[in-house]
Parts: C-alpha cells; structure tokens; sequence
C-alpha cells in the first residue's frame, strides 16, 4: 500500500509546509503531547509517593516540565507541582541534578 | 474537640538504625496517637532506599508511611518530636483527607457523566467488556483514591 514513511518522517508532510515548519528544526522531531495525561488516564488523585507517575515530567536536569510541553491541563500541572515539590522533600526524587 | 481529618505521615530512619530502633519509634509514634486520641489507620515499612540527594550525610534511609487519623495538636505533637529525634532524618506530614475527599468526588462526578451520556446514547450505563479501544479498561474500576505504584 501507500504507507511509506513519506508524511511522517519526511520533513515538512504535506500538512506543514505552508507554515515554515520547514525552518525551524524543532518542529519536526518534537511531537508534543496534546493531552494531559492525567486526564486521558482519568487520574484524580496524583499521589506525590509515585515517583513512576512524576518521572516523566522531570527531564534530566530535575527541573519541572512546564505545561506547554508536556501539554499537562491546568488544573493537573497545579496539583502535580504540590507532589512532586513532596516528593522532592522526602529525597524520592532530586531538587537538581547536575 | 477539635475536628478529626486524615493525615499522611512520612519519615526516613536513619540507615544505620537496626530493625529494633525503627520498630521502637513506630511505638512511640503509636503512643502519642492514642494519648491525644486518635487512631492509626495504616503503617507501610517501605525499607531501605536510596535517597535522591544527601540528607545529613546519608545516601540512603528508611522509609516509614504512616496513615493517621487525628486532630491538628496530635499531628503538631509528632511533628515536633521527630524533629527532635536525631534518627529521623526527614519526615513530612502532609493532610490528605480533603484531597482525597476531592479526587473520589471528582471520580463520581465523570462516571456520573459519562453513565448519563451513555443513556443518551442508549447504550448501558456502565462499559461493557469488550467494548471500545482495548486500552482503556480503566474506564470503570478506576476508584481513583489508590494510585498505582
């Protein structure tokens, strides 16, 4: 079939062109993540003992993901700041990390 | 008497404190809870871990979740005396029954919800196995209170 990688992989598919995606390298490897994840995953609760659930939003450095990345809603990247400056206290996860 | 609300309690031991010392201090935590009167709902004994940074000189350190419910004088009284005890070398005290409180109503509210929209669709309230994308079963049992570790 017509499934090569060419509207994928291929910089700028057919959708981007017009808009200079072309230029900026950033754009074509970062795919952003749309959803909030605690939405999607119908997470109510984020429990700043989980360091599985916080992990992702701590890149290498320890800093925390801002919400335009991550693509986090609101409400969920308030409540995921509580816990994982908790979770930073009790040592589960480093303030910085050099 | 004060209100009674939920409390989450973390400490770390020290990693060169034997079985003993750590089983000695839950006794006394055990011991302060009951003389102001409050109940000690759950003790979790994480073990040894390895701590993200250096804490007093210690790399690693024993975790200790205790659940207890409680007024605000007990919960100021355990805080004061693990700040005292050199063992403890971080403890956290955190109020957990609101946010509780708030998730598992937020939980209620959307299976509520969709329930409602599944009715309007006339479709059965609640997802039927089998049905839908297979990776979202989480759809039901989800109670949102415990969080998968």
């Amino acid at each position: 079939m017509r499934e090569e990688r060419g509207s994928r992989g291929g910089r700028g598919g057919d959708k981007k062109e017009g808009k200079g995606g072309a230029d900026s390298p950033r754009r074509g490897f970062f795919r952003r993540r749309r959803v909030c994840k605690f939405c999607a995953e119908k997470i109510d609760y984020i429990n700043y003992k989980d360091v599985r659930l916080l992990a992702p939003f701590l890149p290498e450095r320890g800093k925390i993901q801002p919400r335009r990345i991550s693509g986090t809603c609101a409400l969920h990247q308030r409540k995921l700041q509580v816990a994982i400056k908790r979770a930073r206290q009790l040592a589960l996860i480093p303030y910085v990390t050099e | 008497m004060s209100t009674t609300r939920q409390y989450e309690l973390v400490y770390i031991v020290t990693p060169d404190a034997s079985e003993q010392e750590i089983a000695d201090l839950h006794t006394q935590i055990e011991q302060i809870v009951q003389r102001f009167g409050g109940t000690l709902d759950k003790t979790e004994n994480w073990g040894r871990k390895r701590l993200a940074y250096d804490i007093a000189h210690h790399r690693e350190g024993n975790y200790v979740v205790e659940t207890i419910s409680g007024s605000g004088e007990l919960m100021k009284e355990i805080d004061r005396r693990l700040r005292v005890i050199d063992q403890v070398i971080r403890h956290l005290v955190v109020r957990v029954d609101e946010e509780l409180r708030v998730a598992q109503r937020t939980g209620e509210a959307r299976k509520k919800f969709t329930a409602r929209r599944r009715v309007a669709r006339g479709l059965p309230p609640e997802r039927q196995p089998g049905e839908g994308r297979g990776d979202s079963d989480s759809d039901i049992d989800m109670e949102g209170v415990e969080v998968q570790r």
